[in-house]
């Protein structure tokens, strides 16, 4: 009887536990969606900010995400991939190469975004005489984004049926022709998936594009001018004090680009799965 | 290797010469399977080989960036930071409470200090709620529940910590001035915020510690006459408990190196807290709040100070790698 009794205040624990976790994350997007609504419209994202943010919009602010994200991905995507098909299709997977690469990757993932901020300072910002701008910030966050697309793409690649490899192998095909025309495209989909959630990261991110990026509330002209991100202009509004207002509006645009960013990843990953690659 | 079709081609002088032709041309490490003897017919086009060599140069340069760019970072943090701490002296700049960069005293001990407890404090209360969670997704709620729930803590993941830090600003900030007292701005309320943001770190790599347990040890247990609980609290915990220890390492390297969202909500004073709802800072915060006008020793001290940081999460991490290819070779 008494181990009955203590099932059912365990099952209770168990339940309670998950519901607290989805009560969590269900106010911090509910509140924040709630008072940010109220503040957008055309003029808050098409305006750009004025007297530090207290007025105006945040165009320059979204511009400077894009640039950021963008430069990045053209940084990380390419080598990330080219990381992933090497290890599965070349290395030998005992290899100690393949081993310090793997483990190089997770220390890379682990590694705190201040540490990215303060290494892109002293040698992007400082060193290479990049200056406050997008390069440095997109470089710095390439870094940063490169363990995820790296691991997304070696699964996506790894999931790729041997017999694919060894048809096109016996067909005459070489092993770099193998791998452009029939891997990575059964690959794709995976290797998108990790992209899409490597764009979430470099939106995210505030500690290193503020010491590589700056803060600057200008429209970016070029890649060598610095920039503001969305997620920095929530920082710099709601630590300064300067407009509790535009802040939400900001942290919503944040959250509702987060939100789409995850049910796309989601969606590519479960459409991918069902079609049985 | 060379069967049936080439025997065919070999025959003929046309065959042996294409032959000698692509043995020229292959990479000579390329794998047999590539040699048997139809492939003979992509030889015809000497670039395509040709672009083979290149292609696995170049894959392989890309490969290296990841080991360059880990090389850099040690490098360059190390370069910046440790003159200092050499200057002043590690037990010194560790442990000296005083930190007043402008009159040349460099002590990060209040934040050393700040650090630690705000990581205890937050696991404190994440490590159970996680785990309970982790065990409810993979034991006990029916797989839609768990699945929904596996998403949801996706999302939490996704979040940044700005806007962590925003809502702990807006809402627990004043929530702790209101019905504790104090400013609101303390350890406790930097606690709450970072205890959620290492909540998905703890359940996801739980819950992946708790599925891998092998069907039989949970089937053996309840064919004993052990009922599901007692198997997950006798059996299943103790076989994953490993990476459960894996995944409260993971999540205290996260809350050490988290930044921005406890900036935004711990007040930042640099003071060893007295009580949990005591301002305090920590050695991220005071990187990001300083480094935008630092300059000269004061700057190589942030620096001085992102090489403990960085050393404390590398070592963090390195022994979690090493000990879970440990653990993999000695369980294969």
């Amino acid at each position: 009887m008494q181990v009955k009794w203590q099932e059912r205040v365990w099952t209770g624990v168990f339940w309670l536990s998950a519901a607290f976790i989805t009560l969590i994350l269900a106010s911090i997007i509910i509140y924040i969606v709630y008072r940010g609504i109220r503040v957008i419209n055309l003029d808050f994202i098409f305006t750009a900010p004025s007297r530090a943010g207290k007025e105006g919009g945040i165009s320059t602010a979204i511009i400077g995400t894009l640039y950021l994200t963008v430069v990045s991905l053209f940084i990380a995507v390419p080598i990330g991939t080219a990381t992933a098909i090497y290890l599965e299709e070349y290395a030998r997977k005992t290899s100690r190469f393949a081993y310090l690469i793997n483990i190089t990757n997770e220390t890379l993932a682990g590694i705190p975004s201040i540490i990215f901020g303060l290494f892109g300072f002293v040698f992007f910002v400082v060193y290479l005489r990049m200056g406050w701008s997008i390069i440095s910030g997109s470089m710095t966050l390439a870094l940063m984004i490169l363990p995820t697309i790296t691991r997304t793409s070696q699964e996506a690649i790894k999931s790729v049926p041997y017999e694919y490899l060894e048809n096109s192998l016996a067909l005459g095909a070489g092993r770099w022709q193998t791998i452009r025309q029939v891997i990575i495209p059964s690959a794709l989909p995976g290797i998108i998936t990790g992209i899409i959630l490597s764009i979430g990261r470099a939106v995210g991110e505030t500690a290193a594009v503020i010491l590589t990026a700056g803060s600057s509330l200008n429209m970016p002209m070029s890649i060598s001018d610095p920039a503001r991100s969305m997620s920095v202009h929530l920082y710099i509004l709601a630590t300064e004090g300067l407009s509790l207002e535009r802040a939400f509006g900001t942290a919503f645009l944040v959250v509702v680009l987060i939100l789409i960013i995850n049910f796309a990843a989601n969606t590519t990953l479960r459409r991918w799965s069902e079609s049985g690659a | 290797m060379l069967l049936a079709p080439a025997k065919g081609v070999n025959n003929s002088v046309a065959g042996q010469q294409l032959l000698g032709w692509y043995n020229k041309w292959s990479d000579s490490a390329l794998p047999y399977s590539n040699r048997s003897g139809i492939g003979q017919i992509s030889c015809k086009k000497g670039l395509d080989t040709k672009m083979e060599g290149i292609m696995k140069r170049l894959l392989l340069l890309g490969a290296s960036v990841s080991i360059i760019a880990i090389i850099l970072i040690t490098v360059f943090i190390f370069i910046k930071g440790t003159p200092l701490i050499a200057k002043v002296g590690l037990g010194d700049f560790l442990f000296n409470l005083d930190w007043s960069p402008t009159r040349g005293s460099f002590g990060i001990g209040t934040m050393l200090a700040g650090t630690c407890l705000l990581t205890f404090i937050s696991l404190f209360w994440a490590v159970p709620l996680g785990v309970a969670a982790a065990v409810f997704m993979a034991e006990v709620a029916p797989q839609r529940i768990g699945n929904y729930l596996g998403r949801m803590v996706e999302l939490l993941a996704g979040i940044p910590s700005v806007v962590y830090g925003f809502f702990g600003l807006i809402i627990i900030v004043p929530f702790i001035r209101i019905y504790f007292g104090g400013n609101g701005m303390s350890l406790l309320a930097g606690a709450i915020v970072l205890g959620i943001m290492v909540l998905p770190t703890i359940v996801n790599i739980s819950r992946d510690a708790i599925t891998t347990v092998p069907g039989d040890y949970k089937t053996g247990s309840l064919a004993l006459g052990a009922t599901h609980y007692q198997t997950i609290a006798r059996v299943i915990l103790p076989a994953a408990k490993s990476g459960i220890i894996t995944a409260i390492v993971l999540g205290m390297g996260r809350a050490v190196g988290e930044t921005m969202a406890v900036v935004m909500v711990t007040g930042n004073s640099t003071i060893i807290p007295d009580s949990i709802l005591s301002p305090m800072r920590t050695m991220t915060s005071s990187i990001v709040l300083e480094m935008g006008y630092a300059s000269g020793d004061h700057q190589a001290a942030l620096f001085s100070t992102g090489v403990v940081l960085f050393v404390f999460i590398v070592v963090l991490n390195l022994g979690v790698n090493i000990a879970a290819k440990a653990g993999a070779r000695h369980a294969g």
